[in-house]
């Protein structure tokens, strides 16, 4: 394989790249779903091909196919420069990349039980057991679902790097949604979406769907006809799937060096930080610590090399509260004047990598769920995501979450339904006062972040803990 | 280029010879190519192309399924992918809701098709994207040109054979003036339609015009919705309202045979429509056809696939999306009507209210109600008397799409239908003028 992606990269640089990298893949899918008892379908999908990235000028031209034969290879590499070469209808500054060592290895991701060779028929009892249990505990749509991803990937750069990886991911989910006169209410487990890692069916049997099936149908039968979350400004403490989910969209794009340089203005946005302020800027309370780290073991962005062949590495990001570090790329951190941080990947052998969320994830403290609920007298406590908007340089949030409870004194009181808090992103991480300790760190991982042109899925890990926010705006409501 | 239909009858073939004669099978398989220029601070920074051929197969023994997608069209990776699919659905229990293959029809129009945009060169989007750059002279520019082609092809064991093809080209960019940004976009099933020059300059013209915003009290306002506002609105009152799966199964708003909608609003959804685009079958191999699901304020119709139909005890309308044994039928081709007043005329209407461009990260709080959440972007503007007074800073909003649509609620509707793409296909709308929206923050806090 490595002669195959040996041979674009020639090409490529013939056909007058500068530099030229080629990552073949390999990578097969299988994902089941199941309603109310019955499986609704079961796919397995088996893609390779490889994609050539050229770069010429101000611009990378990127070429992909599924044709590996020797001549489709060459031509495929030619047609990378070609591309890159037309970009100068449209010139920029020259794009530089930054320095990393030429390296020759290979990495796997842990996996104790291989997903794939667990037989489809235990699967999907597991998926049609527990989706028969919470529609006979009253739910009238109980859904679950599981996906595996198993990848192998070669990367050959013009610099002389030869490194193979092989990344085996899974994850489930399942769902209540329990229906009334004027709305519905849904329950998920572990958290919307579900929870992925890079592990093996291990990960799944932990999670305990069976365990939880009653429990999440009959919070979705109660949310019915629970009281509305108020509109007021409160104290607000999140759980750790919704801190999740706030970091991921508060902070993790936020941190992308390409939104940050304007890359992406035209649509996923860019960013309110300025580089300017790197080192200086106040982004949240002294408690709060955030890296991106991709040597986690078991965390959904995590592995050994990015795809230009930058070791995995944990870069401070912010630093009690002090905003430190970026997301960055070779192109990026050369005109950043920062290290190449490795966090450049890309959706499949057919899309150009680009800079992406490894484990963007904020450091323990030492309180925990309950100790924050003791120490609040008045509040609310919410959790699991339910929905997620924020705006176009990563600043104004609205979040609304599936189920929450109100707080008195001390003390966990009423079911709330439809809470939602908003805020701006410095303003509300400097309100937080409580962080859940070392034992409530958890791994939580994001299967579906959509980013760049033609649009990629990426998988990103969030490691959270719970926490508190003081004096937030909660309960917007149509 | 592998002939797709001719590797639907090599699938379909391999099923016979490893499961018998008794074996149901589907397979569909696209070959296309794409070509997408990103630029960014007014200069191409990523340009990609792409040749992919997939085929998506489905086989069913005795109720049983299972299903594989397979890049490439090689015997011996399809001979793969069919064996795991037969392995698995041996595997899988009996699906007693298994609605069966589409059964042999008529194909209708093979799709909208343009040579030029097949074989557009990364030179001619290139091109497109200098006259865009050119024409927001004195500010920066960021966006895409993109260029597609697909031909595909379904066939099934029960006699249904289906082809199609489908080109799309689009231009869309944004001007970025100080603290404002403007946006114009262009789509079309022919690279040749799309307008470099003019559509810059309308960008540049927007972004010229939002510097210096002011912040506004949030509450109800009177709006003017550009076009790409109203797509968005209507791909959540399809995908999760007029979707034949979600009114099954008591989750949607849809009531057919009742006025939920002001008099002034039709939605139909129609591939075959002049300026649609997009292929003329859908995943499970039925042929679409026009579904009307508001008529003159009346739910009239909803999307089926052939499991919501079956439940329904009606006829699929070809609205299966891949992969969508979970979500059900969703239009892809899906048209608000227009009337007959252009935006000027409609912003000489307003009182006092709001202009706004572009809608933002648009998330729905509760499915049944379509109270939904997002941003103001790309431009807003106030309105006052009839005129364009000043730019405001861009608002939060949450709103049911349902209630603004509601009897009364609609003002007008402009005769300016703009095509463009959504995320399960296309939408083509006109600017809408609607009496009460909620904004529920600024943007800045």
């Amino acid at each position: 394989v490595f002669d195959v992606g040996t041979s674009a990269v020639e090409a490529a640089l013939a056909a007058g790249a500068r530099y030229a990298d080629t990552r073949v893949m390999t990578r097969r899918n299988e994902t089941m779903s199941a309603q109310n008892g019955a499986v609704e379908g079961l796919r397995r999908s088996d893609g390779t091909g490889l994609g050539v990235r050229a770069l010429i000028g101000s611009s990378w031209g990127f070429a992909a196919s599924t044709e590996l034969d020797p001549a489709a290879v060459r031509r495929t590499g030619v047609r990378a420069a070609q591309t890159a070469r037309a970009s100068a209808a449209v010139p920029g500054p020259q794009l530089e990349l930054a320095h990393i060592p030429v390296v020759n290895d290979s990495w796997e991701s842990g996996c104790v039980e291989d997903p794939l060779a667990v037989s489809p028929s235990e699967k999907g009892d597991l998926l049609v057991g527990v989706t028969d249990v919470m529609h006979r505990a009253g739910a009238p749509v109980a859904r679950a679902s599981y996906q595996i991803w198993d990848t192998e990937k070669w990367l050959i750069t013009s610099e002389g790097s030869r490194i193979f990886q092989r990344i085996r991911e899974c994850g489930a989910e399942m769902s209540a949604t329990a229906i009334g006169d004027q709305e519905t209410q849904r329950r998920s487990y572990p958290g919307i979406g579900g929870q992925y890692g890079t592990e093996g069916w291990e990960l799944v049997r932990r999670l305990d769907l069976p365990g939880n099936a009653e429990r999440v149908a009959a919070q979705a039968q109660a949310l019915l006809t629970a009281p509305q979350c108020p509109a007021t400004v409160t104290d607000l403490i999140l759980g750790g799937e919704q801190m999740a989910l706030q970091i991921h969209e508060s902070v993790g794009h936020a941190i992308e060096l390409d939104r940050i340089l304007g890359w992406e203005a035209a649509f996923a946005g860019s960013s309110w930080l300025n580089l300017d302020r790197l080192g200086s800027l106040r982004y949240g309370s002294e408690l709060m610590n955030i890296t991106a780290d991709a040597t986690l073991p078991g965390a959904l962005g995590s592995f050994g090399y990015d795809d230009e062949g930058t070791p995995a590495q944990c870069v401070p990001i912010v630093v009690d509260g002090i905003w430190v570090g970026v997301l960055s790329g070779r192109d990026t951190a050369a005109i950043a004047g920062v290290p190449a941080g490795g966090m450049v990947r890309g959706d499949g052998f057919n899309r150009l990598p680009m800079v992406r969320m490894t484990n963007i994830g904020l450091l323990p403290g030492d309180s925990s769920l309950e100790e924050m609920v003791e120490a609040t007298d008045e509040g609310i406590l919410m959790d699991t995501n339910r929905s997620w908007s924020i705006d176009d340089k990563r600043l104004n949030f609205q979040f609304g979450c599936e189920i929450a409870w109100e707080i008195r004194r001390g003390q966990r009181a009423r079911l709330l339904r439809n809470p939602t808090y908003t805020g701006v992103g410095p303003r509300f991480w400097a309100s937080m006062d409580m962080l859940g300790g070392p034992d409530e760190w958890t791994f939580y991982g994001t299967p579906n972040c959509g980013k760049g042109q033609p649009i990629q899925i990426g998988h990103t890990g969030h490691p959270a803990v719970p926490a508190r926010f003081r004096s937030v705006r909660v309960g917007v409501h149509g | 280029m592998t002939c797709p239909l001719e590797v639907c009858d090599r699938v379909l073939d391999t099923v016979r010879a490893l499961a018998g004669d008794s074996a149901e099978a589907q397979v569909t398989v696209g070959a296309g190519t794409s070509g997408l220029t990103r630029f960014a601070n007014s200069f191409i920074h990523q340009n990609v192309v792409e040749d992919t051929s997939v085929a998506t197969i489905k086989v069913t023994l005795s109720g049983r399924s299972a299903g594989a997608t397979v890049s490439g069209t090689d015997d011996e990776a399809l001979h793969r992918a069919v064996g795991g699919a037969i392995e698995a659905a041996r595997l899988q229990p009996t699906d007693p809701a298994w609605p069966g293959l589409a059964p042999p029809s008529d194909a209708g129009p093979a799709g909208y098709w343009d040579e030029a945009t097949a074989t557009a060169s990364p030179a001619v989007r290139s091109g497109l994207v200098a006259e865009f750059v050119e024409a927001v002279a004195g500010l920066d520019a960021a966006g895409y040109c993109e260029t597609t082609a697909v031909r595909a092809a379904y066939a099934n064991t029960a006699g249904q054979r289906l082809e199609g093809r489908s080109s799309t080209a689009t231009l869309d960019g944004i001007a970025r003036a100080p603290g404002a940004d403007g946006s114009a976009r262009q789509m079309s099933a022919a690279v040749g339609d799309l307008r470099g020059t003019a559509t810059g300059a309308a960008a540049a013209a927007r972004a010229r015009d939002g510097v210096d915003v002011v912040d506004l009290e949030p509450g109800r306002y009177e709006v003017v919705l550009g076009p790409s506002c109203v797509a968005d609105m209507l791909l959540f009152l399809g995908a999760y309202g007029f979707n034949g799966r979600t009114v099954v199964e008591g989750r949607s708003f849809a009531r057919v045979g009742e006025t939920q909608f002001d008099p002034q609003v039709s939605i139909w959804d129609d591939v075959n429509q002049p300026g649609a685009v997009g292929l003329p079958f859908d995943a499970e191999g039925t042929p679409k056809r026009r579904v009307d699901f508001v008529t003159a304020g009346v739910t009239t119709g909803l999307a089926h696939d052939r499991r919501t139909a079956m439940a329904a005890g009606t006829q699929s309308s070809g609205h299966a999306i891949d992969g969508g044994e979970g979500f059900g039928a969703v239009p892809t081709s899906v048209f608000l009507g227009p009337g007959t007043a252009s935006r000027e005329d409609i912003v000489s209407r307003v009182g006092r209210g709001l202009l706004v461009t572009d809608f933002w990260y648009t998330r729905v709080l509760d499915p049944r109600t379509l109270v939904t959440t997002g941003l103001t972007r790309n431009g807003v503007f106030l309105v006052e008397g009839g005129h364009v007074v000043r730019p405001v800073g861009n608002m939060r909003f949450t709103q049911s799409y349902v209630d603004a649509l509601a009897p009364g609620n609609v003002l007008g509707i402009g005769c300016d239908p703009q095509l463009g793409m959504v995320y399960f296909g296309t939408a083509t709308a006109p600017t809408i003028h609607l009496a009460s929206w909620h904004f529920t923050g600024g943007a800045s806090g």
